[in-house]
């Protein structure tokens, strides 16, 4: 019998049982809603058959781990080589908690550091500026400048971890911190491993901390990644982000189109710029948000690696293989936390996890449960990081590559994914790519429609969330969260005025003349950068020349 | 809540809170709204009421910032009316477009206001003019009224300003198409902002092409200008040209109103000669006394006898 | 008497986060239960929240901060609230407001602090009911 053959067969058989197995259950107990749907909206089958699957080519289509389409995942040996790393992102305070804190992660068995930076941080701002008031360490650590960085790798050697850090508008900056933090410890730029977030693109419809305007933003996203790969080749100069734009309310499609085509966006810069594709692509990331629909969320990182191998082979005909790989890091979804009954987001996150690692993740991180309500107290970020290990050692999802390949259902999904996402990169393409897409508001107001339609259903309880609107409970479990002192903030503004009646004030205008100048000339800005923060000048000072060169972003606001 | 006489007295005090009231009463139409506008219009007339509109996607809010800042350099004070569209299903409204102006917001010599279309008896071009007269009396030297789109009403909303500025943005082509039907015929000033982009002059060129397929005799041929709001370059100019149009206005005016005056010093000067030489006429032919009389004694009205000296005067046509 | 015909409000998000997620569905809630609603965008300085509301007139005002800086920043809003005058206005709050910060604010004058989970029907409902009469 041929495959056709068989899958006619197939057919008539779940026809026959569609007419008379079926109906006989269906008719003494109906199921449970007239229709099942993913986070994404797609129809959910009652079961997968072969028939669902039935273009699916194994060689064409999945392939083998660590080669083309990289569908089961960018290594050969996946899990069973090196677990992924266990990256908490984290960060409050002042520097010295926050060196402290990294600390006991490490002692932990964490095997990356990930900083959270306070707002002000974050905006560009020094912990002195009006707009930082009250908002100094209070949601990551304030670093305004070297002197900051210094403290916060005080006994941490920079060749022993890699480090994430969440930045990007002054993701040069921070960067250029680290690198001297680095040549103070005695380690070379070429042995420095990291991330840079950098991802300016995902910012102005998604994140929105934003500081400059789109074309400026994204001529220093493009500076840093050739600096990187000149200069820092262990390096990720960015983390091309889903992650925001699905906690900004996007589906699972969403975060994958949106997310893959900035990259798309990305690689066009970089060759505009003269880079060579096999050059810089290997040093792409990617990030990613993993919520509570299991399967739809294991399609959607399988689906994210074949199409960015197809992109990259055939659209921009890179040759190098590493080109192709989609590295990712993934952080459980925030926005699925509950504040009710905060113990039961344990589980969401464990289940969160599960699908990022089955998936084959190369990081990640798991949220703790008490987020909803503050930042994680310490027992809270323990408990995530044993859920990670846990999976790893006990559950034994780990000891095959890919396995849920093959599965009718799964497969199914992850061709779905890729055709949607596919259909959205012909409407951006059409609509002449992602810049005019940020300007005309298009990513602004999907995300939107879809926040709004999320909340209907949950307002209608037609999507259940256990504690929030179903399975209620008056009673409140008190938990312990975590403060930041307010003390923080006077002691942070005493370092740095300290720090700016005790450096080399005539060096500093010096660099920051020369940083205006390039900025003028439209030079890379990095070795500028790197200068100038050696010469102890803040985030605050370097921001505002370039904000008068380049001028403020306004966001572009969509209901 | 203050009386509406107490409002009135803020507004032209150019007291904030007062400004805010007023515009509420308008917009809530009440019969206090009528009594309100009696009570500025004394004080109306001196701020230049400018519209701006242009299809989303323009950049017009940005440019509209930008616009304030000029005139405050300029020593002038600003008020703006946004105007968006209110839902006809829910009869809600999202007022969005003051978000590009909000670092201006805290600026005393600033005051800007949304407005929702709503559904107003008499319509919104109604409210939106005497809501601009509030700012007007309150002592704004620029109003600037602002709509997106340009379907009728934005187009009613419009003709309340006394320069039109008409916004579009390179490779919106299709949109200058759809919109010139209505919005061609009231614009006074053309801007093509994202004026550094590469299709800007084609787009300059489009609408000038326009302009002359409308080429009826006007005495202000609406010029085309460039703009690029991001970074303020053309705002200048295009401050300039709007005085310029302000001038025309007046100068127009003025040849009207010499016009007027000239007419009435004509008939002054036609009625006194006439009268004279007519009365003239009768005193040496004696026959003054002789009408009077038939005044006096009701025998004829003077109308009548009028009418029969200019007859004999000028022939029957008269 | 005046017969105030919308209800207008203002969402306003002071401090430097920029998670506008909940700020913007509970825009489109109260638009979509007939209100006339303006938003200022992320990063609003206190200053420029009560400003805004003076010059639209609004009925409500709807805080909405997720970076911690409520304490900071609650106080100096309703301050300059009293300053302008403009002390008619209902004030409610939304976000990551910590349980036991949540008396202190409603001391303050905040009328109701909605947590995360809340129901947008629910703070619709709040809305109309709580709006001040104008006389």
């Amino acid at each position: 019998m041929s495959d056709k053959e068989k899958i006619n067969e197939i057919a008539k058989e779940r026809e026959r049982w569609e007419k008379t197995t079926l109906p006989k259950w269906i008719g003494q107990s109906p199921e449970r809603k007239s229709e099942f749907r993913n986070h994404s909206d797609t129809l959910i089958k009652r079961v997968y058959t072969p028939e669902d699957v039935k273009d699916l080519d194994y060689m064409r289509d999945l392939g083998f781990p660590g080669e083309y389409p990289f569908t089961r995942g960018v290594h050969a040996t996946m899990h069973r080589g090196r677990l992924w790393t266990m990256r908490q992102f984290s960060g409050y305070g002042n520097t010295e908690q926050t060196n402290q804190r990294f600390k006991y992660l490490l002692k932990e068995g964490e095997t990356g550091l990930s900083i959270a930076f306070d707002y002000p941080s974050i905006r560009g701002y020094d912990s002195d500026h009006p707009f930082s008031k009250g908002e100094v360490g209070i949601c990551g650590v304030a670093v305004s400048s070297l002197k900051d960085m210094e403290v916060l790798f005080n006994g941490i050697p920079l060749e022993k971890v890699t480090t994430s850090m969440t930045i990007n508008g002054p993701a040069a900056m921070l960067l250029a911190m680290y690198i001297a933090v680095g040549e103070k410890q005695g380690v070379p730029r070429d042995k420095l491993g990291g991330t840079t977030q950098n991802d300016v693109l995902k910012e102005f419809f998604a994140q929105k901390l934003i500081i400059f305007p789109p074309k400026p933003s994204l001529k220093l996203v493009t500076d840093i990644i050739e600096y990187c790969t000149k200069h820092v080749p262990r390096w990720n100069p960015i983390s091309i982000s889903g992650y925001h734009i699905r906690e900004a309310g996007g589906n699972a499609v969403q975060e994958l189109a949106f997310t893959l085509y900035d990259g798309i966006t990305y690689v066009e810069s970089c060759l505009e710029r003269g880079m060579k594709v096999d050059e810089f692509a290997p040093r792409l990331s990617f990030f990613f948000a993993a919520h509570n629909d299991l399967f739809e969320e294991i399609a959607k990182f399988r689906a994210a690696r074949r199409i960015w191998a197809k992109t990259m082979k055939e659209r921009f005909h890179a040759k190098n293989p590493r080109s192709m790989w989609m590295r990712m890091h993934v952080q459980t979804a925030g926005f699925t936390l509950t504040a009710q009954q905060p113990l039961n987001n344990i589980t969401r996150v464990t289940i969160q996890a599960l699908a990022a690692i089955v998936a084959g993740t190369q990081s990640l991180h798991t949220n703790s449960f008490d987020e909803a309500l503050a930042l994680p107290s310490e027992q809270a970020v323990r408990i995530a990081l044993r859920t990670q290990q846990i999976i790893a050692h006990e559950s034994g999802v780990a000891n095959t590559i890919d396995p849920l390949a093959g599965s009718y259902y799964v497969e199914n999904l992850t061709n779905e994914m890729e055709k949607r996402t596919m259909e959205y990169f012909q409407k951006l393409d059409d609509m002449g790519g992602a810049m005019t897409a940020i300007e005309k508001g298009f990513f602004q107001k999907e995300i939107a429609d879809n926040a709004y339609k999320y909340q209907k259903e949950v307002d209608e309880k037609r999507r259940i969330l256990v504690g929030v609107n179903y399975y209620t409970t008056e009673e409140k479990q008190p938990i312990k969260v975590l403060r930041v002192d307010p003390k923080v903030e006077e002691g942070q503004v005493a370092r740095l005025q300290k720090l700016r009646r005790e450096r080399d004030n005539r060096k500093v205008n010096e660099m920051l003349e020369k940083l205006h100048y390039a900025a003028e000339k439209d030079e890379n800005l990095m070795p500028i950068i790197i200068d100038a923060v050696k010469a102890y000048a803040t985030i605050g000072e370097m921001c505002d020349v370039l904000r008068k060169i380049y001028g403020e972003y306004k966001e572009l606001i969509v209901i | 809540m203050p009386k509406i006489q107490e409002i009135a007295r803020g507004v032209l005090a150019g007291d904030r809170r007062s400004i805010a009231r007023a515009i509420t009463t308008i917009e809530d139409n009440t019969a206090e709204a009528q009594e309100l506008i009696a009570s500025i219009f004394p004080r109306t007339g001196n701020a230049h009421v400018i519209g701006l509109t242009g299809p989303p996607g323009s950049g017009k809010s940005t440019l509209i910032d930008k616009i304030i800042r000029e005139y405050r350099q300029r020593g002038k004070t600003v008020g703006v009316i946004a105007v968006d569209p209110t839902s006809p299903f829910t009869g809600g409204a999202f007022l969005g477009d003051r978000i590009r102006m909000q670092e201006l917001s805290t600026d005393q010599g600033v005051f800007i206001r949304s407005m929702a279309t709503r559904s107003y008896l008499g319509g919104i071009a109604k409210a939106t003019k005497n809501a601009a007269k509030v700012l007007d009396a309150a002592g704004k030297d620029i109003v600037i009224v602002e709509t997106v789109g340009a379907g009728q009403s934005e187009v009613e909303i419009i003709k309340v300003a006394q320069t039109t500025v008409v916004i579009f943005a390179p490779g919106l082509g299709d949109e200058i198409q759809a919109i010139k039907a209505g919005i061609m015929e009231i614009a006074d000033i053309f801007v093509v902002n994202k004026a550094d982009r590469a299709n800007a002059n084609k787009a300059v060129m489009d609408i000038q092409a326009m302009l002359q397929l409308n080429n009826k005799e006007k005495m202000w041929k609406p010029p085309v200008l460039k703009t690029t709001a991001l970074t303020g370059e053309g705002v200048p100019q295009l401050i300039e040209k709007i005085g310029e149009h302000r001038l025309f206005l007046e100068k127009r005016l003025e040849r009207k109103r010499s016009g007027e005056k000239a007419e009435a010093e004509l008939v002054e000067a036609i009625k006194e000669k006439v009268a004279s030489s007519i009365i003239e006429e009768l005193k040496r032919e004696g026959k003054l006394e002789e009408f009077l009389q038939k005044i006096l004694e009701k025998k004829m009205d003077p109308a009548s006898i009028a009418e029969k000296l200019l007859n004999k005067k000028f022939g029957k046509q008269v | 008497m005046q017969n105030r015909k919308k209800i207008r409000v203002l969402i306003a998000k002071p401090g430097l986060d920029s998670h506008d997620r909940g700020a913007k569905i509970i825009a489109r809630a109260l638009r979509d239960a007939g209100m006339e609603v303006i938003y200022t965008g992320l990063k609003q300085t206190p200053e420029q929240i009560v400003e805004t509301a003076l010059q639209e007139d609004v009925d409500v005002i709807g805080l909405s901060i997720l970076s911690g800086a409520h304490k900071t920043l609650f106080p100096i809003i309703i301050d300059l609230l009293k300053q302008k005058g403009l002390t008619d206005v209902l004030v409610v709050a939304g976000g990551i407001i910590p349980e036991e910060d949540i008396p202190g604010m409603k001391k303050l004058g905040i009328k109701e602090i909605f947590g995360p989970g809340t129901r947008t029907d629910k703070i619709v409902q709040f809305v109309f009911e709580n709006v001040p009469k104008r006389t």
